[in-house]
């Protein structure tokens, strides 16, 4: 103890700063007396991901479908309250407004949750972690010569008897948990990632599939609830006043209508898709993938299923709800990232900052290597027709039920070039089953969507491991 | 504040290296520590030790993350409430987060500062690394 107290003699002045150092997680406690600003660690968060309420809230960066959903879900079910309640509460009885009223709300909040929530983004290696693992790597694979490129990384484990590969992140350099995947648009590396989804306008992962699945089950009763109602409305006054009265003095009711049929189709389809994909405990991305169909091997199997529908359906709906691993609302300290001769503690901040500024602009060259060459690839491929099955969501029992989903995916794609979004786009291409995926254009106009922003030029696919949401729709479009 | 000085020593030095224990994944997706004894840690601290620390790590989170009566009282009531409730109390994970962080002072109280070691707290790295950090000429006589 003796020797270390020399440190506390030589800087009285910066005792403030120095007790901030040296206190335990208490990053948010202490307010910086220093004329330097400390950020917050939104302010320097390396993913593409848009942060408000001074980082409460965090979203995708593409927010425009996000709005759309809003303004579709407000404005239907405030013509509804405004125009069809009022006839319906005095002939039948007030407990209707009452019940939509509840819906509404509760749809509303399922979705800003879902929206505004961490999907369970996985924060990127340290400098000093990035290092350890590349030195096991090399240790594992063996020196490589400078024009050498090594070999793809990956770790097997075995997880309740079933091989399972972990992948490495180029761009986290981090070795993905299992389930985890690398969500291109949000360029993050999310947990359990299940797909982005441009209407909730945000990725759904481990943190918030819960409230994304809630929303699109009451968001099914809430379309339902008011479709039924105003045709009840329609029919009744058409019985008083005859069916084009009817429709003149209650307007609105045939926009309700129209969106209210056409959102039926999606909502409920995706609705029973979720609720077999929870009851198996498996995401969306697995389901596309097949990663745990039958077809594959004769002991391929779930390893993560808890065994029977009703704990995996708790598990995922009550089960714990793990906090956030990124901490948007902490204090960045200019010494932890940092690497290891850093003799400077205040040096070390904005070095950071230009090392996860370098981090956010390597992805460019390792995200989406081979989107275009699966776009084409889809595109050669697309026929419009296809088997329509019904949409049978009510029977887990299915290894996968792609092809009734593939069938509203197709009445999707008709209506709305985004709507199919919802599936990430991968839907349409179901692994064994239909042999022409009914994947139309606007999947491919989609996926160009999805590629826009500069990152075309990729020059060699780095890391053909790397982009896992959309690995599966290459690999299955060159089946 | 001797502590905290010698702490901040640690964190601060010219010359310090981390060793990492990075998560085993064969059990799930569960959070839980390898309790492979690092090589690098061999000359520092004693196999058991170590192995009881992550072990007893495992253990709380697994209490976490646990699916059970309670857990599932606490996700209806949250549904029920829309969520709301979670503004007035705290999750069991978090409860559970703040026994791991209270334990983790502890050890490094008793344990791993006397021997020049630093334990962080996993949460601090996402729950990717439980990461000890040695300051390699530093010996602390207490």
């Amino acid at each position: 103890m003796t020797g270390n107290m020399h440190l506390g003699v030589e800087e009285p002045i910066r005792e403030c700063q120095y007790n901030q150092i040296c206190t335990h997680n208490s990053s948010s406690m202490d307010t910086p007396h220093t004329k330097k600003k400390i950020k917050r660690k939104w302010q320097v968060f390396p993913g593409r991901n848009k942060f408000y309420c001074n980082g409460r809230i965090m979203m995708a960066k593409q927010t425009g479908v996000f709005y759309l959903t809003m303004v579709l879900i407000l404005v239907t079910s405030g013509l509804f309250f405004a125009f069809d309640c009022p006839f319906l509460a005095s002939n039948l009885t007030p407990a209707i407004p009452a019940i939509g009223g509840v819906l509404f709300v509760f749809v509303m909040g399922m979705l800003l949750r879902a929206s505004f929530s961490d999907p369970g983004v996985l924060p990127r290696a340290t400098p000093e972690e990035a290092a350890d693992i590349e030195r096991q790597i090399d240790a594992t694979n063996g020196p490589s010569g400078p024009g050498y490129r090594p070999p793809p990384r990956t770790r097997e484990v075995l997880i309740n008897g079933q091989t399972v590969k972990l992948k490495y992140c180029f761009t986290c350099k981090i070795f993905r948990p299992p389930r985890a995947s690398h969500c291109s648009l949000c360029d993050n590396c999310v947990e359990r990632f299940d797909h982005h989804c441009p209407w909730v306008g945000n990725c759904v992962g481990r943190r918030n599939y819960r409230f994304f699945y809630l929303f699109i089950l009451s968001l099914s009763f809430l379309t339902i609830f008011i479709f039924s109602f105003v045709i009840t409305h329609v029919i009744l006054r058409s019985n008083r006043t005859g069916f084009l009265s009817a429709l003149k003095d209650s307007p609105a009711s045939v926009l309700e209508v129209v969106v209210c049929f056409f959102s039926i189709w999606s909502i409920v389809g995706l609705s029973g898709f979720h609720t077999y994909l929870m009851s198996s405990n498996q995401t969306t991305n697995e389901d596309i993938k097949g990663s745990w169909s039958s077809k594959r091997g004769k002991g391929n199997y779930n390893p993560y299923s808890y065994g029977n529908f009703i704990t995996n359906c708790c598990a995922a709906l009550c089960g714990p709800l793990p906090p956030s691993l990124i901490d948007r609302r902490g204090f960045v300290q200019p010494d932890t990232p940092q690497p290891v001769a850093q003799t400077n503690g205040t040096g070390a901040c904005p070095s950071n900052q230009v090392q996860s500024h370098m981090a956010a602009t390597n992805p460019l060259l390792h995200s989406q290597p081979v989107i275009l060459g699966g776009g084409a690839a889809l595109q050669a491929k697309t026929s419009l027709g296809g088997p329509c099955s019904t949409l049978g969501p009510s029977q887990p029992s299915l290894p996968s039920s792609i092809p009734g989903l593939s069938c509203g995916g197709e009445l999707m794609a008709l209506r709305d070039s985004e709507i199919h979004c919802h599936h990430h786009h991968q839907h349409f291409i179901s692994p064994e089953e239909t042999p022409s995926p009914p994947a139309a254009l606007p999947c491919a106009t989609h996926l160009g969507h999805h590629v826009h922003p500069a990152q075309l030029f990729d020059p060699a696919s780095q890391d053909s491991l790397h982009e896992d949401s959309v690995r599966g729709l290459v690999k299955l479009s060159s089946v | 504040m001797a502590e905290t000085h010698s702490l901040q020593d640690l964190r601060q030095a010219a010359v310090a290296s981390k060793v990492f224990v990075q998560r085993d994944y064969s059990s799930g997706t569960i959070c839980k520590f390898q309790t492979k004894f690092p090589a690098e840690l061999e000359s520092r601290i004693d196999k058991q030790q170590f192995e009881e620390t992550v072990q007893t790590l495992n253990n709380l989170y697994a209490e976490a993350e646990k699916l059970g009566g309670r857990s599932y009282l606490e996700g209806c009531l949250a549904c029920l409430t829309a969520y709301t409730i979670f503004l007035c109390m705290e999750t069991h994970y978090e409860k559970v987060l703040k026994k791991i962080a209270k334990y983790i002072q502890e050890q490094n109280e008793k344990i791993y500062a006397p021997l020049g070691l630093l334990l962080t707290d996993p949460i601090e790295r996402g729950l990717r690394v439980v990461s000890f950090l040695h300051h390699a000429g530093l010996s602390v006589p207490w």
